[in-house]
Parts: structure tokens; C-alpha cells; sequence
């Protein structure tokens, strides 16, 4: 390091990423401006239907009387409610299961095809299985989210436990260790990373079984929203939900995604 | 006469696998030693490393009979330090919590115990960095944080796998040296499996020569250098040193 100040090369370097940083953001806030002003005047000038496309203020107006009433968070707060008890049950019972599919090799093979053709179900076209078994409740709503994260749950999981180096199994098994040992000591701490990132991955999943949910069930939450907004031609109400929707997701994501960098700062 | 700590009596060791069946060890027979350092050297492939997890007790011989301090051993014993090829300290764990693993597993885990770790740390010099996570240390600290994690048991006989063959030359120079140190200021025995003749002939009082897979004896060197401080850099000076090297390198008869 130059002790007296920076050299006018590395000045330059530092100004140039600088640039390149600031145009990209403001790349990105000038696209959602656009966006939105393009979508407001093309309505405000008839060139699109505002009563079937909307309009941004529209949906302003809406946000505002939703959120008057306070149905806006009555709404979003069980679905983010329902997506949160989903995904944490999903991967707390996913991360059992594979436990157990790693304790026993023999259980693992067995269940090898069902795991398989169980990922590749589509388990939205469950949903109205779970309907009638379990009703038009809560319940039946985070059984979806739990069952569409579940599956990728075992499976990765399942992947980073098997993936443990062996060599630090090996130096366990030298020290006298039992398996439960091995599974506390290692095989779990050393799986945290990508149990983490299934966490993130499961934000999204659930969500899609928490909307799915609602659109069956038909009682409360933005899943609700939508589809009685749909059905009723109240497109106002649509596009609100899905825009609540999208920020409600990224924030969630968002806060498992900060979580996770804590996490790693601490290994 | 000085105590057998270690003793193979005839052992085999065959694996099975779909394609077939494959001899890593032939009747082998050999005694270990009280206090003895004793390298294994060998082609690569040649069994070295199962030899040694049988030693350990990790995995059990075809036939033939394993004695550690007189008895046959069943299983992972706390007589026996393991330390492998990497460091594989844990990187969620301080270099303290690392070290007092094999304590914790067996059990053993108090404060006498753990007061003894903590001496053993600040022995060699790793005093400030109890507290610290194995990726703030270098790789030679790391090695010798592995060291004392495999010594905090208190284990009488020391099983090395290779264990600087991840390290830089320089490194593993200087690494090798403390190493053989620590273990003989503690008074241990150790069998060493290494595939550098040069670091065997350096450290060992006797090197071992096993012939290609399945494993046999080939030849048994007593190790005597005339170097007045007996460490294995300073033992590099030796005028025999050139001479038992030429010999195992012969021996192994390498072919490219």
C-alpha cells in the first residue's frame, strides 16, 4: 500500500467502479419508474383499458382504502403468517426426515423412487385432496406450503448430509464416537450452510402452497384477494394483491437471505 | 527390555467390493515399541493408511490379531490418537473447542481436563488463539492445534496419516520438526505413515518398507544418525542420512 495517498491509477480504478455501481442502481430505480409511468399514462390516455389493465394510481387508491379499513394487513399479515408456519414446518420436518434417511442407508434406497416421483409430482394438484380431508381451514392452507417445500427439503438436506467430508466422520469414528455423536458434531453443523440455503429456497415454494391454498379455500389472505377480485371483474384489487404479494415475498426472502449472511460471518 | 505397545500377529485385510475382491494387507506381522518413533513407507496404494485404521480399531482385519498394549482391541480406543491427513479442525468451532472435541466425545470433558488442553495450548503456542476460529490461523498452527486436539486425551500412541501432506514445503519443514518435538517431549510412541523418504529417515528410529498391494514387509531399517542434536532438520546433515534414503527409494523400487 502507497502510504502517501492513493496513487492517481488506483484513483481512477476506484472512481470508475464507483460509476459502474451508481449506474446500475440508478438503471434499475429508472426501470421501475418507467414502468409505472408508462403503465399510468397509457391508461390515463385510453390506449390500454384501465377497468381490465388498471393504473398505478388505481392501485395507489386502493392500497389507501385497504389499508383504512385495515383488511390490507388483516390480509397480508395471514399470508405472510401461513408462508412463515409453512416453510418453517416444511423444513424442520424435511430436516427430520432426512435424518433419518441418513441413519439408515437401508431406509434411504427403499425410499429412493417415492422420493423421486414425489419431487416430481406437481403437489398443487393435491390441493383439493387436502380440501376435503383436512376442510376450508388455516390448516389445509399450510399443509400445502409444508407439502410443496417438504420433498426439496428431504432431498437437499438429505444431499448435504451425505456430502459431510468423510475424513472428519473418520476423525470422529477415531475418537470412540457413537452415530448420534457424529450426526451433533458434524454431519448437522457442518449441513447449517445448506439447510440455510433450502430455507431460502422454501420462502418461494411455500408461497406458491400458501396462494394456492387460498385460492381454494376462498376466506382471507392475498391469495383470497386475487381470486375474488378476479371473479368479480375488480382488477383494482387484483393487481394490489399480486404488487403486496411481490413485496411481501422479497421481504421475507430478503430477511432469511440477511440471516444467513449473519450466519456465515459467524463460522 | 522395553515394552511392546503394538503387536500385528499375522494380519490380512481383503476388501469386497461388486467388481471383486481386492488384498490390501498379507500376513503381516510386527511389533511396535514403547516410546518409538516408526515410519511406514510404502508405493502409493499399498495398504499404508489401512494398516493404521486397523491399528486405530476404525476397522477390523480379515484374520490375524492386533494387540495394543496386550490386548486385543475392539474398537476405537482412547489408548490411540488419530491424526489425519488435513487438519480437519471444525470451522464453527474456536481452535479451544476444537481441541477439547475428543474430550467432549468420550465424555472426558472437566475441568481438569480441560485445564490440561488449555496448558498443552499455551505450551506450544497457541495461547492467543484459543479463542479464535481455525480460518484466522495459518496452516502449520492449524496442524499443530490438530496435534494437541489428538493429545488431549492423553493417548499413549500416536497414529500419523500423512499428516502434513497438505502444507507447503517450507511449512511442513518447520511443522515436522515441532511436531516430532511436541511428541517426544510427551513421551509418546508414534507411528508415522508418510510416502516422504526424507522425513522418514529424519524422524524415525525405525522405518518400515512394505512392498506393493497386498502389503508385506519388505525390509526393516534401524535408523542411527550421528548429528548431535537429535531433531529431524538438524538429522538432514547426518553423513548416514544419504545413505539409508538411497537405500528405501531403491527398495521402493519407483517406476514412472
Amino acid at each position: 500500500m502507497f502510504k502517501e495517498g492513493v496513487s492517481k491509477e488506483h484513483q481512477t480504478y476506484l472512481k470508475q467502479y464507483r460509476i459502474r455501481k451508481a449506474s446500475i442502481a440508478a438503471s434499475q430505480i429508472s426501470m421501475l419508474v418507467l414502468f409505472f409511468a408508462l403503465w399510468e399514462i397509457a391508461a390515463y390516455f385510453k390506449w390500454i383499458d384501465p377497468f381490465i389493465m388498471s393504473q398505478p394510481s388505481r392501485v395507489f387508491k386502493t392500497i389507501m382504502n385497504l389499508t383504512a379499513d385495515g383488511s390490507l394487513f388483516t390480509h397480508t399479515g395471514i399470508t405472510v403468517f401461513e408462508t412463515v408456519v409453512g416453510f418453517l414446518s416444511g423444513t424442520i420436518l424435511g430436516t427430520i426426515i432426512a435424518i433419518i434417511l441418513w441413519w439408515s442407508d437401508f431406509v434411504a434406497k427403499v425410499l429412493d423412487p417415492y422420493l423421486v416421483v414425489l419431487n416430481a409430482l406437481p403437489k398443487t394438484a393435491l390441493g383439493p385432496i387436502i380440501l376435503v380431508w383436512i376442510g376450508g381451514t388455516t390448516s389445509s392452507i399450510i399443509v400445502m406450503a409444508l407439502l410443496v417445500s417438504i420433498v426439496v427439503t428431504i432431498l437437499n438436506v438429505y444431499l448435504a448430509f451425505e456430502s459431510c467430508d468423510e475424513d472428519k466422520v473418520k476423525l470422529l469414528w477415531t475418537l470412540g464416537a457413537t452415530k448420534l455423536q457424529i450426526l451433533s458434531k458434524v454431519v448437522l453443523p457442518s449441513s447449517i450452510p445448506s439447510i440455510i440455503s433450502v430455507l431460502k429456497i422454501n420462502v418461494g415454494l411455500s408461497l406458491v402452497g400458501v396462494i394456492v391454498g387460498e385460492f381454494l379455500v376462498s376466506k382471507a389472505g392475498l391469495g383470497y384477494l386475487i381470486i375474488y377480485g378476479g371473479q368479480v371483474f375488480k382488477m383494482d384489487l387484483v393487481m394490489t394483491s399480486v404488487l403486496i404479494l411481490a413485496v411481501a415475498a422479497a421481504l421475507m426472502y430478503l430477511s432469511v437471505a440477511w440471516f444467513e449472511k449473519k450466519l456465515n460471518k459467524m463460522r | 527390555m522395553v515394552k511392546k505397545v503394538v503387536e500385528l500377529k499375522n494380519v490380512s485385510m481383503n476388501y469386497h467390493t461388486l467388481n471383486g475382491e481386492t488384498q490390501a494387507i498379507r500376513n503381516l506381522s510386527l511389533d511396535i515399541y514403547n516410546g518409538e518413533f516408526v515410519s511406514i513407507v510404502g508405493p502409493s496404494g499399498c495398504g499404508k493408511s489401512t494398516l493404521l485404521s486397523l491399528i486405530s480399531g476404525i476397522l477390523k482385519p480379515t484374520s490375524g490379531d492386533i494387540l495394543v498394549n496386550g490386548e486385543p482391541i475392539t474398537g476405537p480406543s482412547s489408548n490411540l490418537g488419530y491424526m489425519l491427513q488435513k487438519d480437519h479442525l471444525f470451522g464453527w468451532r474456536t481452535i479451544l473447542k476444537n481441541a477439547t472435541l475428543g474430550l467432549e466425545i468420550q465424555k472426558k470433558l472437566n475441568k481438569e481436563s480441560q485445564a490440561y488442553v488449555e496448558h498443552l495450548l499455551d505450551e506450544y503456542g497457541l495461547a492467543d488463539f484459543k479463542h479464535h476460529y481455525p480460518k484466522q490461523l495459518s496452516g502449520g498452527m492449524r496442524q499443530r492445534a490438530a496435534l494437541i486436539r489428538t493429545l488431549a486425551t492423553n493417548p499413549d500412541i500416536l497414529l500419523l496419516d500423512e499428516p502434513f501432506s497438505a502444507l507447503d514445503y517450507q511449512t511442513r519443514l518447520a511443522i515436522s520438526e515441532e511436531i516430532w518435538l511436541i511428541i517426544k517431549k510427551e513421551r509418546k510412541t508414534a507411528v508415522f505413515v508418510t510416502h516422504d523418504i526424507a522425513e522418514a529417515v529424519a524422524s524415525s528410529d525405525r522405518i518400515i518398507v512394505l512392498t506393493k498391494r497386498p502389503a508385506e514387509i519388505k525390509n526393516i531399517h534401524e535408523i542411527n544418525l550421528t548429528c548431535d542434536i537429535r531433531t529431524p532438520i538438524s538429522c538432514r546433515e547426518a553423513p548416514e542420512f544419504r545413505h539409508y534414503f538411497n537405500q528405501i527409494w531403491k527398495e521402493l523400487d519407483v517406476h514412472v
